[in-house]
């Protein structure tokens, strides 16, 4: 199967650090239509082992249905995606989630009532192994690993200075502060792509730019690709590698951020065309 | 020497705290209430509920698991006591002249109880966990009465070949059919439920097994296997999202439930001489139900107050007479307003807090 594939390059060529490595996302001619409407089509992009990549577009134009495909919220009626060379076809979210694609969501899914120390934990859940029986006797085994747990979910509170918050009801952090939780939680599963679906948004241009460099110090921490959807184009633009524009379910351009700033359908589509526009 | 003495406070506080103070509520309650009992400080009538609340407690906790803890509103629990408590009547009958040791015999019926109200929660929770919210509840309802219906046509006898066991769902057939031979027992009479059970429950047993349903509860909630069940409470999207099995962690939720269910109800089984199935019908399902949401969803010691509280308020309530029904609901609705009113609510916490301050002055 991986051999059959046209070589793609992301969106439009894999960046300096990563030429010459296995993409850890390939799709090929993905997509999915509710009831004969073709919600996505033909989505094809490759994504570099420790890329920052951006999928942007105007609203409606099928962002969020792509990142539910990749990680089978929905089931792709077409094409196929390999992750890190593995078919995804037969997996469901839980063993995507498992074969490593971690996700934020557009309208924060935080484990509300749980505290955001357990929030990361739970995301945990695949990388550790004490059975029931040995929990419930509380055996040295068990300690060992909770310990190990809370080791390792504090360290990732600090990449956001958020250890003061491990106590605290998720539900009841501010809303930037439960954007941070969901990436942490996101990471927590050790994932090689981590998609986060608008990431600043709600969020001040100085938080914003925060954001931009943690995502970036994420990157270069775990040495994992990021592919985010977001409206936010100061963030795009300084943080993305290589970027895919989606409108009407298809992808009308791909580049680096310069090609796509200067490319003429992603002018039309996201201002209309240039006879109605005000002089784009 | 002071530091020392600073740290061992500090410990005492830390294990006085959450569930440390939990059990230790619970031992203390269960040392007091064995002895007045054995001073005969008790009511008869009292005296007699000790078993029924530890039950109680028992099965409000276990069914916070299912209800609080992994969110999904169960209406059959009193099917898996049921299972439970007839499982360990048989039990206990069968075995009465191999163990005469009443303790090991008890031991032996509580455990076979629990296991086969598990193979039942099993059977049960397949199906109805792919459904949610009030499907599941309905459907967790049918089966809940299925059983109940199931088990009041059950005929099951011993003799010296062993046990004989005949279904009568169709309602033609009799003690007969059993084909007991001479000096055979019957254990389980149909419609007639269990009969001549010897009481082998007991006080202490009911307090092991309350420790034993807080231990496998809290234990559970404070491990990963807690912390995968909560998080499909509170997100199940985001919860596959992050490689949790829904299906399995649900059915391990609803099945431990179910077990310990009937741990509690073979105790009950074992604390009458005669029971009937019918005993546990939908009401017996939502009395458990109301435990648990009067003491708050997802509360363990919520749950042990209200299921203790709740049992004995009716005795206390024999000098309405007639009209003790109407008094029991009128708490129960005094009690759901006053917990759920935001005013009531911060002067509890202001009386806390000023409390506090003054410990602290002083």
């Amino acid at each position: 199967m991986h051999t059959n594939l046209i070589p793609m390059q992301s969106p439009n060529m894999l960046p300096e650090h990563d030429k010459g490595k296995d993409p850890v996302l390939e799709c090929v001619n993905l997509g999915i239509s509710f009831g004969g409407l073709a919600a996505v089509e033909d989505f094809s992009i490759a994504i570099g082992p420790t890329e920052i990549s951006g999928l942007i577009g105007p609203n409606g134009a099928g962002k969020t249905t792509v990142f539910n495909l990749l990680t089978k919220v929905y089931q792709p009626t077409k094409g196929t995606t390999l992750l890190n060379g593995r078919d995804t076809h037969s997996m469901t979210t839980e063993q995507v989630s498992r074969a490593g694609i971690a996700r934020t969501f557009q309208n924060i899914r935080l484990f509300e009532n749980m505290t955001v120390e357990d929030n990361i934990k739970a995301a945990m859940n695949g990388h550790m192994n004490c059975g029931m029986l040995r929990s419930i006797l509380r055996t040295p085994s068990f300690y060992k690993e909770e310990k190990l747990a809370h080791n390792n979910a504090m360290e990732l509170l600090s990449l956001f200075n958020m250890e003061q918050y491990a106590d605290t009801k998720a539900g009841a952090l501010a809303y930037g502060d439960q954007r941070r939780v969901e990436i942490l939680r996101a990471l927590a599963t050790k994932p090689s792509l981590l998609l986060l679906d608008e990431p600043a948004a709600g969020m001040n241009p100085s938080e914003t730019a925060e954001l931009t460099e943690s995502i970036r110090r994420i990157r270069d921490t775990f040495h994992i690709a990021v592919l985010l959807i977001e409206h936010d184009m100061n963030l795009v633009m300084n943080l993305c590698e290589g970027l895919a524009v989606l409108n009407f379910g298809r992808i009308i351009a791909k580049g680096t951020p310069q090609e796509i700033q200067e490319n003429p359908a992603v002018i039309e589509a996201y201002l209309g065309s240039k006879k109605s526009g005000k002089g784009a | 020497m002071e530091q020392k003495k600073k740290s061992t406070s500090g410990r005492m506080k830390k294990l006085l705290r959450g569930d440390g103070l939990t059990y230790f509520a619970v031992t203390a309650a269960f040392l007091v209430m064995t002895l007045l009992n054995q001073n005969g400080m008790l009511k008869r009538s009292v005296a007699g509920l000790l078993v029924p609340i530890c039950c109680y407690m028992s099965l409000a906790v276990s069914l916070n698991l299912t209800v609080g803890i992994l969110g999904e509103l169960s209406l059959g629990h009193a099917g898996f006591m049921c299972v439970g408590a007839f499982s360990a009547v048989v039990v206990s009958g069968y075995f009465s002249e191999l163990v005469p040791n009443p303790a090991f015999r008890l031991a032996a019926a509580m455990i076979a109880g629990a296991v086969c109200a598990a193979v039942i929660g099993v059977l049960v929770g397949m199906p109805v966990l792919k459904l949610h919210g009030d499907y599941l509840a309905i459907v967790t309802l049918a089966f809940g009465q299925i059983i109940k219906e199931v088990v009041g046509c059950l005929f099951v006898g011993y003799d010296s070949k062993g046990m004989h066991m005949v279904l009568n769902l169709r309602g033609g057939k009799t003690l007969e059919d059993l084909h007991l031979q001479e000096g055979g027992t019957a254990i389980i009479k149909g419609a007639q439920g269990a009969v001549g059970t010897e009481t082998i429950a007991t006080f202490t047993a009911g307090f092991v097994l309350v420790i034993l349903t807080l231990v496998v509860v809290l234990n559970l909630m404070h491990s990963r296997h807690g912390r995968a069940i909560m998080a499909l409470r509170d997100n199940l999207v985001a919860a596959e999202s992050v490689g949790i099995n829904t299906t399995r962690y649900k059915l391990k939720a609803f099945v431990l439930s179910a077990a310990l269910a009937g741990a509690a109800g073979a105790l009950y089984g074992l604390n009458y001489s005669s029971l009937q199935s019918a005993k546990f019908d939908f009401n017996t399902s939502i009395l458990i139900l109301v435990f648990v949401v009067l003491g708050g969803l997802g509360n363990i010691r919520g749950s042990l107050i209200s299921a203790a509280a709740l049992t004995v308020l009716p005795e206390l309530l024999r000098e309405f007479d007639q009209y003790w029904k109407l008094v029991y609901a009128l708490v129960l609705i005094a009690v759901m307003l006053a917990s759920n009113n935001q005013h009531v609510k911060s002067t509890v916490d202001r009386l806390r807090s000023r409390f506090r301050l003054k410990k602290e002055a002083a």
